[in-house]
């Protein structure tokens, strides 16, 4: 972004694991609910109670190391991280931090150039989420929802080797991806299940040390993380130019205004007097377990991109965005299955057709209104002929209007292509006939008129003549 | 008959009620009048249940007579006002806490009640459990039943001058660092802190969460083995309680002491100990000789490092536990405050007591960061060595034996101006905390007209062999059958 510095950036990604209830409590962890209908006494941090692990969340952050090529501790450690908040109702944070329970990992992204790179992953620690502040609309009062209390969160912290924040949003897709494909997480940015903080310093190319970083708090969408380290990129860059330093400090993106502002200095910063929570003990994985868990993962992305390139033929950025979600290319793969035609033709439409009509009536591709079996019985029809390209953007849609399979759209239509020579000869020659001052010009030399015939050919024949065979009769007819 | 009803222990009383020699009614109401009557000089209870109780008896009553019941049918108890009891205040002695009532039980009281017992009320104790008199507590101190000018011990004070006083036949208690076995030794009672993660502790205000266990405070081994078989074992809902066979602990009270290995500490007897006090457990450790037992001298090397090594964890970790108490939820809440950091500052300084904040305070300082190191992390290395010493004595002998508390009863002010006098009070009792071990102290005879413990600790779930040790000891000696004359 910039000839004379180098940007450095790391992500501490904070993301809620799909678990019924909640870290250290049998309270629903359901999002949505009227507040502190979801709190029990443990989440509410009452006099005498204790917490107990809930087991789901241990194997879901080994499943997740083990898909990052990470070490899974066979001893981690729940400590406690002290400070007082109104929603934080222990006056305490349970979360891991001199023993997490996964450690050195990586997963790989295209950087700029459009090479591999390699993302270390320091770690990832299991902790509890605090509870939500509410200062609207209370007058003086600030209120306090505690359904998100005791929510369990695996905190992901990665290396500081992303160098754009391109690059970052790029790594942060990749764990979005890999969570989800786990089933670890559903990954929902708006209901906060999946967001980052984001380290980011700047320092002259060639430099060693790190330069002084800043903070950025809770970025809650992929588009924001991208923005906002941009432009603290630009602020820090600017600042060192003008003569200033950067100062350490936590700063909160503000996404109406497009812009970072200082939350608080590292002087104002806590001392979270971290300690080892005594009322839980270490968490012991076998190794026999991890193993089980290594069994039982699915295929992930990265290896399902690369199959689908070897199996499917397909465009490598193709097999990219296929396999980002789980679920897509699930129904990639279904319809290939049912389909007689290139798989790279199906693809085509799972990501040009499908994916306009999903984002146009913001629907997951769950929720598609033609299942993968009836897309490829579309793209069959396009492949044998029965209908053009053309046509079949005419039948997709009567297809998402719930008109049917494309057959029973192409028949009740009568959307059929002209196939047969005969047929499409006597267009051609009627036109001929119809238009003889084009066809003259035509024929001394203004070439430029095929298309003239082609459309008007088409017109008769309500778009269905074959348009490779309209080609080549005109051609012949015209002679030259 | 009836009119002496208050003297029985636990076990008679089970006799007599199966016997139909009287109600578990007759004998709640009597108590309840005891513990009136008392309530002027002595200041055990912070709450009496009094209605529920009766409902409690009558239930209690019906149950016997119908053929059912649970092992502590209409036997009466108290609680220390530590455990959570619901729809009852739960004050921990506290002002922060003066008006929390808890919405629910405590696994140790849901067992009681669960088993038949009933509930007389909740006894006055030391604020939070921080202290060794009772002076701490918000509702003033409570007083000996064997010299009203005298401490009847801390932090289960309540509960150990109810049980000397004859108020109840036994108290729940919880021990931190000898909050139940100095308490009882100052009273004439027995006290038994089982094994860490032998009792739940669920529905126990925290104090130090690694070292607090409940236990119970009676007049008698037999009794408090009766009271463990019931509270002790498995709760899903503590993480530190321990999946452990339950023993029946009352059947394995008889057996003489012959071939029982006594340990004794050398330094147990060393300059700190009040010489009348020394007699009288020397006297014992020749009972429990003539018993057949033989007398080992063991070595705990780093024993004079367990009274340090306790007042940085135990505070660093209720620093932590007492966290929640913000003014937010529950508890006290400062009036008008003017902005977030007024509520906590106001709410927390009126709530708290000197002592509690003190710990706070040493808590908050040994985390710190550029400190933990030097403190919280170098006294748990001493607490692994001081368990390591008591695993190599226990490779030699069966229990260790001592004196429970350097002193008899002190008086009532005497050393609330000097909190290190006071903290070494526990000298004999911490140890047991820190290595997570079972200890009893039992009556073993007086200093000064005022009544002497003996300490008796075992290696990890050997409560069965101190119960056994206390209750072969009973047999021969009359010292836990005392009464304080103004109470007979």
């Amino acid at each position: 972004m910039n000839r004379n510095w180098q940007v450095v950036i790391g992500l501490e990604i904070h993301t809620q694991l799909a678990t019924r209830s909640k870290i250290f409590s049998g309270a629903s962890t359901s999002y949505g609910a009227a507040p502190n209908t979801q709190a029990c006494l443990v989440d509410l941090g009452y006099p005498g109670v204790l917490p107990v692990l809930n087991g789901e969340v241990v194997r879901m952050a080994c499943k997740f190391g083990l898909a990052v090529n990470a070490s899974i501790a066979r001893r981690s450690v729940f400590a406690r991280k002290n400070y007082f908040y109104p929603d934080l109702p222990k006056g305490y944070q349970i979360s891991q931090y001199e023993l997490p329970i996964v450690e050195h990992g990586e997963l790989f992204i295209q950087d700029d150039d459009g090479n591999e790179k390699r993302i270390g992953i320091t770690r990832a620690h299991l902790e509890e989420d605090a509870g939500k502040s509410i200062h609207e609309g209370l007058d003086q009062y600030s209120g306090i929802d505690l359904n998100r209390a005791g929510t369990p969160l695996l905190e992901i912290v990665s290396e500081p080797d992303l160098r754009s924040a391109k690059e970052a949003v790029a790594y942060m897709r990749k764990i979005h991806s890999i969570v989800r494909y786990l089933g670890i997480s559903d990954g929902n940015m708006q209901e906060g299940s999946f967001r980052c903080d984001a380290n980011v310093s700047v320092r002259p190319r060639g430099q060693q040390v790190l330069g002084t970083r800043t903070e950025l708090k809770n970025l809650n969408s992929f588009r924001f993380v991208e923005k906002a380290i941009n432009y603290e990129v630009q602020r820090q860059i600017e600042l060192i130019e003008d003569g200033g330093s950067v100062r350490q400090e936590t700063r909160l993106y503000d996404a109406d205004k497009d812009e970072t502002r200082s939350m608080r200095s590292k002087e104002e910063a806590n001392d979270y007097r971290y300690f080892p929570d005594p009322d839980l003990l270490p968490v012991e994985i076998e190794p026999a377990v991890v193993e089980q868990l290594r069994a039982s993962l699915p295929e992930l992305p990265g290896a399902k991109k690369q199959r689908f390139v070897r199996e499917y033929e397909l465009k490598n950025d193709d097999a990219d965005i296929l396999t980002a979600s789980r679920a897509l290319a699930d129904y990639f793969e279904a319809a290939v299955a049912s389909s007689s035609a290139q798989a790279q033709a199906v693809a085509n439409w799972v990501l040009g057709d499908l994916s306009a009509a999903l984002n146009r009536d913001s629907l997951d591709i769950g929720d598609s209104k033609i299942p993968a079996s009836e897309l490829a019985g579309l793209v069959d029809r396009i492949a044998d002929s029965t209908i053009s390209g053309k046509i079949a953007k005419e039948v997709f849609e009567a297809m998402w209007a719930g008109e049917g399979s494309a057959d029973a759209v192409i028949a009740s239509r009568g959307l059929q292509q002209i196939t047969d020579d005969s047929a499409i000869e006597a267009v051609v020659d009627a036109v001929i006939a119809a238009n003889p001052s084009q066809v003259a010009e035509y024929r001394s030399g203004k070439d430029k008129l095929f298309g003239f015939f082609v459309g008007k050919v088409m017109q008769q024949t309500g778009g269905k003549a074959n348009p490779g065979q309209v080609n080549a009769i005109l051609k012949a007819r015209l002679g030259k | 008959m009836t009119a002496e009803l208050h003297l029985l222990t636990l076990t008679q009383i089970a006799a007599g009620l199966r016997q139909s020699e009287f109600s578990a009614l007759e004998l709640t109401e009597l108590l309840l009048r005891r513990i009136e009557a008392s309530d002027q000089s002595l200041n055990a209870f912070i709450t009496v249940t009094a209605e529920q109780a009766m409902q409690a008896a009558k239930r209690a009553d019906a149950e016997r007579v119908a053929g059912r019941g649970g092992v502590l049918n209409g036997l009466p108890l108290v609680h220390k006002d530590i455990f959570c009891t619901r729809d009852v205040l739960t004050s921990c002695g506290s002002h922060m806490l003066d008006n929390f009532v808890a919405p629910y039980d405590a696994t140790v009281v849901e067992r009681f009640a669960n088993a038949g017992a009933v509930m007389l009320g909740k006894t006055n104790m030391d604020e939070f459990a921080m202290g060794s008199s009772n002076e701490t507590s918000f509702f003033g101190p409570v007083r000996n039943p064997w010299d009203l000018e005298r401490t009847p011990g801390g932090s289960s004070g309540g509960s150990s001058a109810a049980v000397a006083a004859r108020l109840a036949p036994a108290a729940t208690g919880t021990d931190t660092g000898g909050s139940i076995r100095q308490p009882a030794a100052l009273t004439g009672t027995v006290g038994l802190k089982p094994t860490y993660g032998r009792v739940s502790r669920y529905g126990m205000i925290a104090f130090a969460s690694s070292l607090d266990q409940a236990g119970v405070i009676t007049r008698s081994a037999e009794d408090a083995a009766l009271l463990l078989g019931v509270m002790a074992g498995f709760d899903a809902r503590d993480s530190t309680c321990i999946d452990h066979p339950v023993p029946d602990y009352v059947a394995q009270l008889s057996g003489s002491l012959k071939g029982l290995r006594v340990g004794i500490v050398r330094q147990h007897f060393d300059a700190g100990l009040d010489a009348n006090t020394a007699l009288a457990v020397k006297a014992a450790l020749d009972v429990l000789k003539a018993q057949g037992a033989t007398l080992t001298e063991v070595d705990l090397p780093n024993l004079d490092l367990s009274v340090p090594t306790y007042y940085v964890v135990a505070p660093a970790e209720c620093s932590s536990n007492l966290s929640r108490f913000d003014g937010v939820r529950f508890g006290h809440r400062a009036a008008d405050p003017k902005d977030l950091f007024d509520l906590y500052c106001r709410s927390r300084g009126e709530g708290f007591g000197a002592e509690v904040k003190r710990r706070i305070m040493t808590g908050t300082y040994v985390l710190s960061a550029g400190y933990y190191d030097a403190y919280y992390l170098k006294a748990q290395q001493v607490r692994q060595l001081i368990a390591e010493d008591f695993r190599k004595a226990f490779s030699e002998v069966d229990v260790i034996a001592g004196p429970t508390a350097p002193t008899p009863a002190f008086r009532l002010g005497d050393k609330t101006d000097d909190p290190i006098t006071m903290y070494l009070n526990d000298i004999y009792t911490i140890g047991a905390n820190l290595a997570g071990l079972p200890a009893i102290s039992t009556p073993c005879g007086f200093a000064d007209g005022l009544p002497v413990g003996l300490h008796l600790v075992g290696p990890h779930w050997g409560e069965a062999a101190v119960l056994r040790c206390a209750h072969q000891y009973q047999l021969q000696t009359d010292w836990h059958l005392a009464c304080p004359e103004a109470f007979r």
